[in-house]
């Protein structure tokens, strides 16, 4: 038996019938680290050992007794830019390359009063901002499909280990994407909740009013078993929404039997891959043929949103990052002058360029003079989003489109050009700006064996229904059984 | 909008960031690129609509305005570039 290749309610059943014990799982993904890091590059620090010594504490207790639940013992990897108490949270930021937060998240402490055990911390885009992972200080992740494509990001160390087998499951975080396309870029599953559904205290800030965090796993199950563990209000998040608990678990039925499928053909417009087309439409036969009632509707929004996004994510940027200083979190310049100096230098030196971009845009389009025709605006095509899918959903259940417009892109490719990467999250953003729910699952390969992904979009809190569209999806095509991660060309 | 090369110093100077002379034209070039982009905004059926600032209802949270005691003052000083008597310590502000 291969631990590692098993999903999370698959170590649950061994646990259960005693055919594996927690030390051995945790044992079995440190030697995964160990023997795979090298090559994926998806951890910004890793707590194997820590993580062996807890699973030995974990067992004894549930061998005693002293501890039970579904949970306990099993591991996670950690996007990071969570605060874990005295672990280091870095946003993969030279600024924050020494930060140990004194608290934990609310999804944190939630994990450890169920003793799940903590791998590590997982690369990113620096501050989330970007869709590759290249913009992380300290590394590149490469995809486990292929090492010389990127993971998507800005979660892309989350969906990359999940994929390659080094965390059973994993937290991202997403503000236009970034743990939806990862997930797609990856072959993995990934879920982006209603926005309040999951507290964001202790995520450090990027775009307040579009930041969520969500599960990356292997299969859909795995999905809802992660979220009933982090959903729920939480009095430190003001935005935290107060609906009521459920098992997201008991929505999967395996059946979409007269589930209304909306599809937007502006979508399935310009540049989009062809491939990427040819799967998606071969996923809504799958549906149809599973008994769903799949129709083309008008939905054109996605670059208005596209552009909106641009605006208010960059300028909910520029004031969440003026906090980054030089005196609270660690970096600081060496030399200065002043107390302006100290701010400059620090702030210069210590974000890379993909930062200071969007602290400038956003910056510029708060400034007075352009307020009104950029912010303002942004926030007016917020409420054209907002009821252009208020009324798709009174006529659909679900939405489906593309996760994004291409496969995972060669690494290097598009760093040097800002624009092109962030036309990449076409498909993606409009669910943030309306706060709705989407999932990404795996729906077919490419020519080249790269996994595609389809979005799965529902109405506000409603996860119950598009996890049982995409988990029906999953029991039919069986993708994890046709394809896996191949480890394809290696180092440069 | 043209960006001028005064304005982006300008921006720049507002977000505490220091541009060298080599990065200016850079960063001129992709602001450019991505506002020309963002007008679209301008373009779009918004007439008449309101703004909206969040992405679920907007309204005032309250609660009692009481004291919590955050005691784990070694973890919150261990962030701190230099520290004396338990407080961050940072230079001469006045002059």
């Amino acid at each position: 038996m291969n631990i590692t290749e098993l999903t999370v309610h698959e170590l649950q059943e061994k646990l259960k019938n005693k055919e594996l014990t927690i030390t051995q799982i945790t044992k079995a993904y440190t030697d995964r680290i160990n023997e795979k890091e090298k090559d994926v590059q998806a951890f910004v620090t890793t707590l194997t050992d820590d993580a062996i010594e807890q699973a030995e504490r974990i067992e004894q207790k549930v061998n005693n007794g002293e501890i039970t639940g579904d949970f306990a013992g099993i591991p996670i990897g950690i996007k990071d830019n969570m605060c874990t108490k005295g672990v280091k949270t870095t946003c993969s930021s030279k600024m924050l390359e020494n930060f140990v937060a004194p608290y934990n998240a609310t999804v944190i402490e939630k994990l450890n009063n169920e003793n799940i055990i903590d791998l590590g911390k997982l690369n990113m885009d620096e501050f989330a901002m970007g869709g590759s992972t290249e913009y992380s200080y300290f590394k590149k992740t490469r995809n486990p499909w292929d090492l010389n494509k990127v993971p998507g990001g800005s979660s892309g160390g989350s969906a990359a280990a999940v994929a390659a087998n080094l965390v059973p499951w994993a937290l991202g975080s997403d503000t236009g994407g970034s743990i939806r396309q990862p997930a797609s870029f990856c072959g993995v599953v990934g879920l982006k909740p209603t926005y309040g559904l999951v507290s964001r205290y202790g995520l450090v800030a990027f775009a307040s009013s579009l930041d969520q965090i969500g599960p990356i796993t292997k299969d859909v199950y795995d999905s809802a078993m992660l979220l009933n563990l982090i959903v729920g209000h939480d009095e430190r998040d003001t935005t935290s929404a107060n609906f009521e608990k459920r098992d997201y678990t008991k929505a999967l039925k395996n059946d979409v039997k007269g589930l209304k499928i909306g599809v937007p053909k502006e979508f399935f417009g310009e540049g989009i891959n062809p491939e990427v087309k040819e799967a998606l439409e071969k996923s809504i036969e799958k549906y149809k043929e599973l008994g769903a009632e799949v129709e083309e509707f008008s939905l054109d929004i996605a670059n208005y949103s596209l552009a909106a996004y641009y605006i208010i994510g960059c300028a909910e940027a520029s004031s969440n990052l003026g906090r980054f200083d030089g005196i609270r979190y660690t970096y600081r310049t060496p030399e200065f002058k002043n107390l302006k100096e100290i701010y400059k230098k620090s702030r210069s030196e210590a974000f890379g360029p993909e930062v200071k971009r969007r602290i400038i845009l956003g910056t510029y389009v708060l400034s007075s003079g352009y307020y009104d025709a950029y912010y303002k605006k942004a926030q007016q095509v917020r409420t054209l989003v907002m009821n252009e899918f208020n009324k798709a959903f009174e006529k659909y259940d679900v939405i489906l489109t593309p996760t994004s417009p291409t496969v995972a892109f060669d690494i290097g490719s598009k760093s040097n050009n800002p624009l092109e990467m962030y036309l990449a999250d076409i498909c993606t953003v409009s669910v943030n700006i309306a706060g709705l729910p989407g999932i990404s699952i795996p729906c077919g390969v490419d020519k080249e064996g790269m996994p595609i992904g389809m979005q799965l979009i529902g109405n506000k809190f409603c996860e119950e229904t598009i996890l049982n569209a995409a988990y029906t999806f999953e029991q039919n095509v069986k993708f994890r059984e046709n394809y896996k991660p191949e480890f394809k060309g290696g180092a440069n | 909008m043209q960006v001028s090369k005064e304005e982006i110093l300008h921006i720049a100077n507002l977000a505490h960031l220091n541009l060298e002379d080599s990065e200016i034209e850079k960063y001129l070039t992709n602001l450019q690129d991505i506002l020309n982009f963002a007008n679209i905004v301008n373009n779009a059926p918004v007439e008449g609509l309101d703004i909206t600032i969040g992405a679920n209802e907007a309204k005032n949270v309250f609660r009692k305005d009481e004291i919590k005691v955050f005691e784990d003052n070694e973890a919150l000083l261990q962030n701190a570039v230099t520290q004396e008597q338990n407080m961050f310590k940072i230079p001469k502000v006045i002059n």
